[in-house]
């Protein structure tokens, strides 16, 4: 899946909408997870280069929690609020319970989305869905061109998902799309948003590339140059005020580009709740990279002790665990300090602050990764693709390459 | 610039979107793809009553008489409906 899709627009598209009086509410709730969501498998038949699941996730795709307990976690996680249901994976269409799924949640009240790649989409599925009562359909789209989509994903699946986007719109389905961008579709910026309108496409995300799991190997490969990153909101921007459509765009920045860190997940067990295709239960998408932590898994603790007690949870609430320069930084407030699994992957400290951010004593470290994506040794190696064969490499211990990023100079 | 809502308007929830009553929030939300918003008592009240059959001139009737102390009820709810039509919450019908 893709790693923005769910996060932040969603956030901030609530707290928009909400910092706006008129009788909106001017705050949120903390602490309530009022997104969850469902990671059912890491199984999947695409092999995304840019993917942000674990390099390791060979090892979740034998022991993926079962019918019963996803609809367990439902009611849990319902009864504590959550209302934005995820589901999502690799592909969650390799589960074929997902109807089931679907049921339960329109049952409890969610409101549903399913994250897909198309990949196992019929006309039987989707009408399971709709009449189960499944809410949209996000679908990731990957470039104009059949070269780059197929390219990218290591599959040929560029038909098949121009026959799904119109199966979705003949659903009555809103067409959500995402796309994920990168070195090799960032220049197609105007022919993609054309592309998403001829679909007739109610949102579309352009997410730009994260370097996590399998992004963060690829990270070389995968940077476009800030000029193009710009270039590319400029065009952004030309067709939201041209086109006069009613196609709602994100565009998502990358903060490799920014000098100041997001506030990641709209802060550490504030509003999401993952839980993995294993029972996992996690703050944010990539937090199993952090050391010396344990996560709550829904076999053994409830949702409920893993939101409010769990340390996991609870260890980078708030901002007493900040380090200097954040902790007496006048802006902690905007970015709590940015991402803990960047800050850890990239530093090697999980509490130092996001080296994105200017401010950071290790923010060298994005300047020789943009520096490295522009020497031609580095950018042209070869790209490692998300596949089974790859993943059991690293659970194997075949690290050289990611070891390369925790190492401080 | 803000839609000009007439009292012969009709409106419905728009596509996609979902409004409802949510416990935990103690509020009525609007729920759709990627986001959800949470009304304040007044504003849920307007939503509550927009269905795709009362005019807006209807629903201002309702809450006067429902409110009969609040002052300036009209402009407000004119003023939510200026606002969930600006967004895309509500489609006219």
């Amino acid at each position: 899946m893709t790693q923005n899709s769910l996060g932040e627009s969603a956030v901030q598209q609530t707290i928009q909408a909400q910092a706006k009086n008129n009788g909106v509410a001017a705050n949120i709730t903390q602490t309530q997870p009022l997104w969850l969501l469902a990671e059912v498998t890491y199984r999947c038949p695409l092999h995304c280069a840019f993917c942000y699941n674990p390099t390791d996730y060979d090892k979740h795709t034998q022991n993926e929690l079962s019918t019963e307990q996803w609809i367990q976690a439902l009611r849990d996680a319902r009864k504590m609020g959550a209302i934005q249901l995820g589901i999502s994976g690799g592909e969650p269409l390799l589960r074929d319970d997902i109807e089931e799924i679907v049921v339960e949640a329109k049952n409890l009240g969610y409101y549903s989305n399913l994250i897909t790649s198309g990949v196992g989409l019929t006309e039987k599925r989707i009408q399971a869905f709709k009449d189960g009562g499944l809410d949209h359909i996000q679908l990731s789209m990957h470039d104009i061109t059949e070269e780059i989509n197929n390219f990218i994903t290591n599959t040929k699946t560029f038909e098949l998902k121009k026959k799904v986007a119109a199966m979705i719109k003949n659903h009555g389905y809103p067409m959500v799309l995402n796309v994920v961008i990168h070195r090799y579709n960032i220049g197609h910026m105007k022919e993609i948003l054309e592309m998403a309108e001829a679909l007739g496409a109610d949102y579309i995300e352009l997410a730009n590339t994260q370097y996590y799991g399998w992004s963060l190997v690829n990270r070389s490969q995968l940077m476009p140059l800030k000029e193009q990153v710009e270039e590319a909101e400029r065009i952004t921007n030309e067709f939201r005020e041209k086109s006069g459509s009613k196609m709602k765009i994100f565009f998502v920045v990358p903060d490799y580009f920014g000098d100041r860190p997001k506030k990641c997940m709209n802060g550490w067990g504030e509003v999401f709740m993952i839980v993995t295709a294993n029972g996992d239960v996690l703050p944010c998408h990539s937090a199993r990279v952090l050391p010396n932590m344990t996560f709550p898994n829904v076999r053994e603790d409830g949702l409920e002790y893993a939101w409010k007690e769990s340390p996991a949870f609870n260890k980078y609430r708030g901002d007493d665990w900040m380090k200097e320069p954040c902790r007496s930084c006048s802006e902690k407030e905007n970015d709590l300090g940015g991402c803990r699994c960047q800050a850890f992957l990239l530093s090697g400290d999980a509490e130092s602050a996001d080296p994105v951010c200017s401010l950071s004593p290790n923010h060298h470290l994005i300047e020789k990764a943009i520096e490295d994506s522009k020497n031609p040794v580095l950018s042209e190696k070869p790209i490692i693709f998300r596949t089974d064969k790859n993943s059991k490499k690293y659970v194997a211990g075949d690290k050289e390459r990611i070891e390369d990023f925790h190492a401080l100079p | 610039m803000a839609e000009e809502i007439k009292h012969s308007d009709i409106y419905d929830i728009a596509l996609h979107h979902r409004f409802q009553w949510e416990e935990a929030q103690s509020s009525y939300v609007i729920l759709f793809p990627e986001g959800m918003v949470k009304l304040h008592g007044g504003a849920g009240e307007v939503i509550k009553l927009v269905d795709g059959k009362a005019s807006v001139g209807d629903i201002v009737a309702i809450l006067k008489e429902k409110f009969p102390q609040a002052e300036n009820i009209e402009a407000d709810i004119i003023g939510m409906f200026e606002m969930a039509v600006g967004k895309a919450w509500l489609r006219q019908v």
